[in-house]
């Protein structure tokens, strides 16, 4: 992460203010959207504000390597986003959930489709943006078998003349950018233990980390390290079992005592149960080049049926730092011990640094599944906050002098009994969809859902590559009825700034500019703008399907800002379109469909991508 | 020496004939023999090349068999198949209870697709269940979507009701209109 100090920032903000203030002077209605703005108190006051040099490329989901998801392009702000439209389609031909971002690198936009996993390249320097080469990889078919959540891809990485990408049969593989040749090829799992991989990798250091899916199939949830050139697996670093699988030595220092022993990978589980105990990773990953440390975490553990595993399940809803050489683990907190309603611990982490209590910290922040916001010192992990975006009753806080996160005991599930109105619900207050962060205003930009649950545990056999989870779910909205929501955060204060309440849960993800505009799509299919301070609505745009993708932001050939994102509604919260569900059984999609009943009839399946411009 | 022997022979073969007769007429099946798989090819799809010369209609030997259907309802959770159909809406895999049936409806098709497994990510069951805990499968399948007698079909679940009970859900007029992956509701 380069820092550049940009001079003529006093300007900006001057100029930024008169604009907020002619905005507010503005008495036009915004574009009716059935939803509802809440102002619960005000933006964080920034002094001068340093902005990351940017190059107008987006070579990766994350943006950069702290994960901010912001760019510094401003062509498009709040007074002129009013203007963009369309200037460009493509069809992916796949009828999927698109959970991908697109990536520019020079003149070339390059998607990746849901399973079958196809990359195209396009050419943004010609007029309707034709295709340079498409790359099939032709993954195994039944792979469509063992995949939880729909078959959906979370994008492909650049770096280095080369793009690199997962396959739902548990292939990475690295094609040559220029000609979509494959460079190599390596298998990294097996479908046949029930292993699929939807993450999106991140290259660092020569080392393109990647990690599996399948916490509902009994896996061993692992992140490994390929070798950028050759393919080669450098290391491996399990999630479940003694130390030197999880990769823990001499140089790890948990900060709490809770994390700290010997083996507890192996001594938190019941008898030989850490070896199909889940703990997989097909979220998103972060680096810090300063401290030369990965940041992620790991998702939940297996069974659901939190009885037929006693103990803290470690490392499980864990997050790890560790070296991206060796993978050496250098710290780890557990968020979520003994996970009792799924909640996976693979969300993204913000890396930023921030004054906390007048001290400048070298944070992480991470909106977690659990319905916290936690801000964790990344030097240590050292748990600084951690309050509810959300309305939280499965826990009632996180105990900061120990770390533990203090469950609800009426909120437990038991085999034979059904519990009610559990909090957040099992996809959590914000599933996978990735948050967004504007140094200009110092806040975090969060899509998320608002549902909640009834879960009755069953007992969960263990059959190698079929599903072992062992609960009965049913989801419905929670409090207030609506089902997601888009939300400002100040991570200072740990208070919401802003919140707009969407009738259907925000599973897309969202990303902001120095124009001071964030987007992100709603399952509906309308691609939304709004002012990043405010939270007015700016703009909005009608895809032809419900969006759950990742937007992007870049500077095209032309020198011009333009804004893409892919539609096509899907995903677990889309299950019920993509796979075509029958919602008379309220646990279908392992209970989402039933907070989905309507879907069906607003969006229908079809992938597209769409460019915005002025 | 020789010759006495082959006399006791024919003494023995006579006495094996006569009980062997006895056997035949007091037969009594103690041990009920487990169904076998169909030994003809099971088609998925009613296209033939000209009118159809034969359709299947054989009825699954458990589809009126209130017992094996409840048995089948017990495996269906045992063997991991709600996590991927759940409680017949699906999930990873298809829905069971409504109208769609991408690899056939009739209790042979159903058997096949058990027990062989399909390419878009259905196991195959054969090493894994009898072939009358496949038929026992193959009775509760259908009764998700009103299949089989309605007499036979389970009228609750053991669990939190998340859908209708089998005993009420209408007969779904199967319909070979289901794509892989791809179901084509609402």
């Amino acid at each position: 992460m380069r820092h550049q100090t940009i001079e003529g920032t006093h300007l900006k903000w001057l100029l930024c203010i008169a604009v907020c203030g002619a905005l507010a002077c503005r008495t036009e209605p915004s574009p009716s959207t059935g939803t509802t703005t809440v102002q619960r108190g005000s933006a964080p006051a920034n002094g001068e504000v340093d902005l990351p040099a940017d190059d107008g490329q987006w070579v990766r989901p994350a943006k950069d390597f702290g994960s901010t998801r912001f760019s510094a392009l401003s062509e498009i702000n709040t007074t002129n986003v009013k203007n963009l439209r369309a200037i460009g389609t493509f069809s992916t031909g796949a009828l999927r959930g698109h959970e991908s971002a697109p990536i520019v690198v020079g003149a070339t936009m390059y998607i990746i489709t849901p399973f079958p996993n196809v990359v195209y390249a396009l050419d943004l320097t010609k007029p309707g943006f034709p295709t340079k080469w498409s790359y099939n990889p032709k993954p195994e078919l039944a792979s469509q078998g063992v995949a939880c959540c729909d078959v959906v891809n979370r994008g492909l990485v650049y770096d280095g003349g080369k793009l690199f990408f997962n396959t739902l049969d548990d292939h990475t593989i690295a094609l040559d950018a220029a000609s979509g040749k494959p460079v190599w090829d390596t298998k990294v799992g097996d479908i046949n233990l029930g292993e699929t991989m939807t993450m999106a990798p991140l290259v660092v250091k020569g080392k393109v980390l990647v990690g599996d899916s399948g916490g509902e199939m009994g896996v061993r949830g692992w992140l490994k390290a390929l070798d950028e050139n050759s393919g080669n697996v450098v290391w491996t670093a399990y999630h479940t079992g003694p130390d030197k699988d999880v990769l823990i030595g001499p140089s790890f220092k948990p900060f709490y005592p809770k994390d700290q022993g010997k083996d507890l990978g192996v001594s938190s589980w019941p008898p030989e149960t850490w070896k199909i105990g889940g703990g997989t990773m097909w979220g998103w990953i972060s680096y810090d080049p300063e401290q030369d440390l990965i940041f992620y975490g790991s998702a939940n553990p297996g069974p659901w049926n939190p009885e037929q595993r006693p103990g803290d399940n470690k490392w499980t809803s864990t997050i790890f730092a560790r070296k991206p050489e060796t993978g050496e683990a250098i710290w780890a907190y557990q968020l979520s011990p003994h996970d009792l309603h799924d909640y996976d611990g693979i969300n993204e982490q913000i890396l930023v640094d921030l004054p906390i209590n007048g001290q400048k910290r070298k944070v992480l922040i991470r909106p977690e599944r659990n319905g916290y916001v936690y801000v964790i010192d990344r030097t240590n992990g050292q748990v600084l906050s951690a309050d509810p975006y959300g309305f939280v009753n499965a826990s009632t806080g996180v105990d900061l002098k120990t770390g533990a996160l203090k469950y609800n005991p009426d909120k437990e599930t038991k085999v034979g009994k059904v519990v009610r109105e559990i909090c957040p619900a099992a996809p959590g207050m914000k599933d996978w969809q990735p948050s967004a962060y504007s140094p200009r205003t110092g806040l975090l930009y969060i899509p998320h859902q608002n549902l909640c649950m009834d879960e009755e545990g069953i007992q969960a056999n263990y059959i190698a590559g079929t599903p072992y989870v062992g609960m009965n779910v049913k989801m419905y909205p929670g409090p207030g009825g609506n089902r997601g929501e888009f939300e400002a955060w100040n991570p200072q204060t740990g208070k919401q700034v802003w919140a707009i309440k969407e009738d259907l849960p925000v599973w897309s993800g969202t990303v902001v500019t120095a124009g001071d505009v964030a987007f992100y799509g709603t399952m509906d299919g309308w691609f939304k703008a709004v002012d990043a301070r405010s939270g007015t609505l700016l703009w909005q745009f009608k895809t032809g399907s419900g969006i759950i993708g990742q937007p992007i932001t870049y500077k095209g050939p032309d020198g011009h800002q333009y804004v893409a994102v892919l539609s096509g509604v899907g995903g677990w919260a889309g299950a019920i379109v993509a796979g075509g569900l029958d919602a008379r059984d309220s646990s279908a999609a392992a209970g989402f469909v039933n907070a989905m009943r309507d879907l069906p009839e607003k969006s229908t399946k079809g992938g597209m991508l769409y460019v915005f411009g002025l | 020496m020789s010759r006495r022997l082959s006399n006791h022979r024919v003494w023995m073969l006579a006495a094996l004939i006569v009980s062997g007769v006895a056997c035949e007429r007091e037969e009594r099946r103690l041990n009920e023999p487990p169904p076998q798989p169909p030994v003809t090819f099971v088609s998925q799809s009613p296209l033939q090349p000209g009118p159809n010369v034969v359709t299947d209609t054989a009825e699954g030997p458990f589809d009126d068999n209130a017992f094996g259907t409840m048995q089948g309802q017990q495996l269906f959770t045992q063997m991991n198949c709600t996590g991927c159909h759940a409680n017949g809406g699906g999930a990873m895999g298809p829905p069971l209870m409504d109208d769609e049936w991408i690899y056939g409806s009739n209790p042979n098709q159903i058997f096949a697709s058990i027990a062989e497994g399909r390419a878009n990510g259905m196991p195959s069951w054969k090493y894994k269940l009898t072939n009358e805990q496949i038929w026992q499968l193959v009775a509760y399948v259908r009764s998700l979507s009103g299949l089989t007698p309605k007499g036979a079909r389970p009228s609750r679940d053991d669990h939190m009701m998340v859908k209708p009970a089998p005993s009420q859900t209408p007969n779904a007029k199967p319909k070979n209109t289901g794509l892989p992956g791809s179901s084509q509701r609402p």
